[in-house]
């Protein structure tokens, strides 16, 4: 079950032609996908495009209608591999995944078929996690498009444009049968917005119907010889095919004067921000009415020099609003201008920052700097060097970084890990791409490096026999994308002494909560409950025990010690399992408190903390860090640390008493057992202890009275 | 939620609406920003141009649902003082940083406040999680609310009901959390008043003899603490204890001087009254049993009146905390001896879980709590008292010649807390740090540096 429902939204993807459709910007392209046809679909899930895999999960039926297949691949590697069906046959195809972490994955397969070229639309829409709030490594999708000649769109971000751009995405890439990649920024994939619809299409030809007539041709193997021709024709046939559609199909966009002295090239996805920009300048409005000329790049790659040329022509210079490094755009178009002879200085990188994303006010400053130099009679001044932040706001307000939810049940294996460590000295940690990963934070701050989804065991390679054995943390996630061959089948190969604890919590969870092999889950459509320690023993793995409540810390500590002290060589795993909280709570709550309202008898745990005995040193929290273990201020006049405190948001998972039992913490937690339209027998009996105990209480509390202030 | 009902409420009013956020990691905890432009707009007029992002001095209103997020909005300036109309919740949701001090890391609010007083064109601010609760609602709700009474968009106040009613979430809940945060936006008022405090009136005879003492023998501004220190320890033992407690610091005082507003003395009252009520087996199990910490407990956990809650401790009681509870020699000597470790430890191995709620729970609570009389002949007392005297001769000494040193002594205490290892490590650092007076107890600045000493080993390291 994923993090979000789209039961309700999927409905606006039945819209037929004229109607106006409004949503959030994932919804629109697959909305724009079954506009053109598409045959088949497929990816892996990841921000900003997670919603995407999520939309297409709950819109199966209406695919399976549409004759459209819809694949939950393996990894990126398998989803950018299954577009060779656009290869030999005209099948529109379109994956997704998150970049350029997943564009990494499916390099081989998408350089193989970007040589091989494609007879169908092939599209890999790119949700480009750059900038702000992103989790991953910074660096450009751009570079993969240029390596492998893939064309790579851009669009401006309004729900318009970018529909168009996935239908011209298909025609762009049949044309010069070469795929293409959609590229969509993190909000861009928010963003709420409307565009007139069109009917959804059926494919002309479905995947079932191709497999029924297979078609094959030798030159669109790679090998040789074909594959020198496939570079040939890249640079003899399929680009200049693709310059000519861009040019003829007006994908590119003009925007403000046609001449002037100077003019502004600007990425598609950065437009509204230039656009802003330029209005806070008083260069502009809110329709885009540019006082600059502006050339919008809804086609990043190819550069089409024509119109560049046209464009750079008779002005002194242009500044190229171009996010990320290298500045590939930048450079292309310095040659574009050189070789056609002409003066036009070409600005960017030495007005804007090379690093970092262009938001408006970034991209603001880069123009006033710009505009001062190259344009004077405008009267724009180079921004003054920013006004410091507030130093004593600055040094107050503390970061607030990713954690654990509140009941993961992966915090207590890092407690355990936490604890284990005071106990055996530190092990090198191989940490892995997941949720678990913010155990590299605070309060565990455990975990060396992380190189790659499901590479956790791999990463620990090199100290496999060392003196000390290293742990590699994976998911269940990582696990089945990459984990069991490259880590564990490696391991297990080479006979590494290593420990690998895969935590199972059931989805991917990182990306939203997607099911995958080794889910709970019952499903229709899917296989599910696959074990994972099943498939490590499979490959070879001996040493292997599956801890099914990983929040027994006592249980946790001990198989871990087990597996870095025992005599035993070769590679170990620990599999803990217990189901991600976040969405054991999405289909327990409802059912808890319907059941609640029947009036049956429900059983809730909650913890709390007493705060007279709880002496503020807060071992507890740097022990599990849960959002709902949290402090308040000391009560007590004596006392001035605060105290530990459980809030409202406590699920009542048991980590608190585990923990503060493993770790000999402290006496202050206690569980409450609140019992919900209990038994009559069972009122009855706690009636009657309760008479008792009040009893002893109220002569306890009159011997206190007597000896009190 | 919020991001839904503003755009709903935009574009249900002539306006062209477009909401942006940057979820994935963020939401689990890290910081996340949700945008809303809109603009007057037909159908008929062509798509406004709108921005993805906020940007300094272009923003109307910031709403942050809890007071750091009203100072992260601060640092990345988009509060301006000619435009923006900030509407804050007051709570707090700590961040990690702040709770894992093992002392107090908690930020300093005010900071922000008055930030937000200076840099907002309007700072509109009152406890949102405090009004959800009550209402029963998400803060969403509130917040909602609390825009609509801010006045700072263009719309009545029924558009907004009807907003929420569009989305589907009108429930009486949700409707009440509006009605209370568009009620408590209008009070600018603010600041509640503190709760009072315990008054000084003692109760019973002990109680009058006492405070007859620290009126006589102490100085004023000393009292208040005095009478804190004397009630816990009358709640802790007996009037004995008290009194021994009143002995140790009235001679405390002798060596105090007036110059420095009687700090030892002031400080003393606090750090002794603590330590002399150190936390042991006895003090937990009568915390415990009380019926004043069962309601406390009903009331926490939000159980209603036809709820029953069974409470259940989480206890490690280990062998060393046997012998602390045993008479002092005999405690001593099981304590050193091997064959009884290994006899009797294996019972001590364990965590217990200890059903309070339950006859057997209670009753071996009970017991344990019934020791109090017999607390000062256990090992524990004799242990600690000795503690207690080597640190308050040391005080003493240090009074003499370097007053603000022994000031920042007495302030150690506060690093020797909890239970089990956590008590140990606390001991050992206070230890340390003693070792460390007396070994440069002659030199100028001893007595900051005794305090970056405590405060280094109070912090989250």
């Amino acid at each position: 079950m994923a993090e979000r429902s789209f039961q309700k939204e999927v409905q606006t993807l039945r819209l037929g032609a004229g109607e106006v459709f409004e949503g959030e910007g994932i919804l629109a392209v697959t909305k724009a996908l079954l506009q053109s046809g598409v045959a088949y679909v497929g990816g892996y899930p990841g921000a900003p495009i997670s919603h995407l895999m999520d939309v297409f999960t709950e819109a199966d039926g209406l695919l399976q209608e549409l004759g459209v297949k819809f694949e939950a691949n393996a990894s990126e590697a398998g989803a950018a591999a299954m577009l060779s069906a656009s290869v030999n046959y005209p099948l529109r195809g379109a994956v997704a995944w998150k970049s350029v972490v997943g564009t990494n994955v499916a390099s081989d397969a998408l350089s193989n078929i970007a040589s091989a070229g494609v007879l169908g639309g092939a599209l890999v829409i790119v949700g480009e996690d750059y900038g702000e709030g992103s989790s991953i490594v910074q660096e450009r999708t751009q570079a993969f498009a240029m390596k492998s000649q893939m064309w790579l769109l851009d669009p401006r971000t309004n729900l318009t444009t970018i529909v168009d751009a996935v239908e011209n995405g298909f025609r762009l890439s049949e044309a010069s049968r070469t795929p293409v990649m959609l590229q969509l920024r993190i909000r861009a994939c928010h963003m709420t917005g409307r565009f007139v619809a069109r009917d959804n299409t059926r494919p002309k030809l479905t995947t079932a119907d191709a497999a029924g007539d297979p078609q094959r041709d030798t030159s669109r193997i790679v090998l040789p010889p074909a594959l020198f021709t496939h570079e040939l024709e890249k640079v003899r046939d399929r680009w200049p095919a693709a310059l000519e559609f861009i040019a003829s199909s007006r994908l590119n966009e003009h925007f403000g004067p046609g001449e002037g002295r100077v003019g502004l090239i600007v990425q598609g996805g950065l437009f509204n921000a230039l656009n802003r920009a330029l209005e806070l300048e008083g260069l502009s409005d809110c329709q885009g009415a540019s006082a600059l000329p502006i050339l919008c790049l809804n086609v990043t790659y190819p550069l089409v020099p024509d119109e560049l040329v046209a464009f750079c022509s008779n002005k002194r210079s242009v500044l190229i609003i171009e996010e990320g490094q290298p500045e590939f755009t930048e450079h292309e178009l310095n040659t574009i201008l050189n070789r056609h002879g002409l003066t036009t200085r070409v600005c960017g990188k030495d007005f804007l920052p090379r690093a970092g994303e262009y938001t408006t006010q970034v991209i603001r400053s880069g123009l006033r700097g710009f505009l001062d130099k190259w344009h004077p009679e405008l009267g724009i001044t180079a921004p003054a060097s920013q006004a410091a932040p507030d130093p004593a706001l600055a040094s107050t307000v503390p970061p607030r970084p990713p954690g654990f939810c509140t009941g993961c049940p992966e915090r207590p294996v890092f407690t355990a890990m936490k604890l284990l460590e005071r106990e055996l000295g530190p092990s090198h940690v191989s940490a892995d791409i997941g949720c678990h990963l913010f155990s590299t934070l605070a309060p565990f701050n455990i975990g060396t490096t992380t190189s790659g989804y499901g590479l956790g065991t791999a990463s620990a390679a090199a100290f496999s026999s060392g003196s000390r054995r290293p742990i590699a943390v994976m998911g269940d996630g990582g696990f089945w994308h990459n984990g069991l061959t490259s880590g564990i089948g490696n391991a297990v190969f080479n006979k590494d002494d290593t420990v690998t604890v895969v935590i199972d919590n059931g989805y991917a969870a990182a990306t939203g909560g997607q099911d995958n092999l080794s889910s709970k889950a019952i499903l229709a459509d899917r296989a599910t409950g696959k074990s994972i320690e099943k498939a490590a023993r499979g490959v070879g793995v001996d040493w292997a025990h599956t801890i099914e409540r990983t929040y027994d810390v006592g249980r946790m500590k001990d198989i871990i010690r087990a597996a870095l002290t025992g005599a035993e060589k070769g590679p170990k795993l620990i599999v803990a399992q217990s189901e991600c909280m976040l969405n054991k709570q999405r289909r327990e709550s409802p059912r808890l408190a319907a059941a609640a309202k029947a009036g049956k008898r429900t059983v809730r745990d909650r913890f709390g903390v007493d705060p007279d005995t709880c002496t503020g040193d807060h071992s507890c929290i740097r022990i599990s860090g849960c959002p709902s273990l949290t402090i308040k201020p000391n009560p007590d006049p004596l006392r001035e640390d605060p105290v530990a405190h459980v809030n409202h948001e406590c699920v009542g998972c048991g980590l608190c008493g585990e923990a503060s039992h493993a770790a000999v913490l402290c006496p202050s937690f206690y569980r409450a057992r609140i019992v919900t339209n209990p038994h009559r027998l069972e009122r009855w009996l706690v009636s009657l202890r309760q008479f008792l105990v009040a009893r002893i209480q109220a002569w306890a509390r009159a011997r206190r009275a007597l000896r009190a202030y | 939620m919020l991001t839904q009902w503003i755009a709903r409420l935009g574009s249900q009013n002539g306006y062209r609406a477009q909401a942006t956020s940057v979820p994935g990691v963020a939401q689990r905890t890290g910081a996340t920003v949700y945008y809303v432009e809109m603009m007057p707009w037909a159908a008929s007029e062509p798509e406004p141009i709108l921005s993805l992002m906020p940007t300094a001095g272009d923003v109307d209103v910031v709403l942050a649902s809890e007071l750091m997020e009203a100072g992260r909005a601060m640092i990345r300036n988009l509060v301006s003082a000619d435009r923006t109309t900030l509407i804050s919740s007051t709570h707090r949701i700590y961040a990690i940083s702040e709770k894992i001090a093992r002392g107090n890391g908690i930020a300093n609010g005010d900071t922000v406040m008055s930030a937000a007083q200076q840099r907002a064109k309007r700072f509109i601010r009152f406890d949102m999680a405090e009004t959800s609760h009550r209402a029963g609602c998400a803060i969403s709700a509130v917040m909602f609310g609390a825009l609509a009474g801010s006045g700072a968009l263009p719309f009545p106040r029924a558009a907004y009901i009807e907003a929420i009613r569009s989305e589907g979430k009108a429930s009486a809940a949700n409707l009440a959390g509006f009605e209370a945060g568009f009620r408590e936006s209008q009070d600018l008022g603010g600041a509640h008043a503190s709760a009072p405090q315990d008054p000084m009136t003692p109760t019973t005879e002990a109680g009058r003899a006492l405070t007859t003492r620290i009126l006589a023998e102490l100085p004023s501004s000393t009292f208040r603490m005095a009478v804190e220190g004397v009630r816990r320890l009358l709640d802790y033992q007996d009037y004995a204890y008290a009194s021994l407690y009143l002995d140790r610091l009235v001679e405390l005082h002798g060596v105090d001087s007036e110059r420095g507003g009687w700090r030892l003395t002031r400080e003393a009252a606090r750090y002794l009254a603590l330590w002399m009520a150190y936390d042991d087996t006895i003090r937990v199990a009568d915390l415990k049993i009380r019926d004043t910490r069962m309601k406390r407990v009903r009331n926490e956990v939000g159980a209603g009146n036809g709820q029953l809650v069974n409470v259940t401790e989480f206890m490690h009681p280990r062998f060393r905390e046997f012998c602390d509870t045993l008479p002092r020699r005999m405690g001593g000597r099981l304590l050193h001896s091997r064959w009884a470790k290994r006899l009797l430890g294996r019972f001590f191995a364990k965590g217990r879980f200890i059903e309070t709620t339950g006859l057997i729970g209670f009753a071996v609570l009970a017991f344990l709590a019934s020791l109090r009389r017999w607390r000062p002949s256990t090992l524990r007392y004799a242990e600690e008292q000795a503690r207690i005297l080597a640190w308050l001769k040391l005080v003493k000494t240090a009074a003499r010649d370097n007053p603000d040193a022994a000031v920042e002594i007495i302030q150690c205490q506060r690093l020797i807390k909890g239970y089990g290892d956590t008590y140990a490590n606390g001991l050992a650092a206070f230890d340390r740090i003693i070792t460390a007076y007396v070994g440069m107890k002659d030199e100028p600045d001893v007595a900051p540096r005794i305090r970056g000493l405590r405060e280094a080993a109070l912090g989250s390291g």
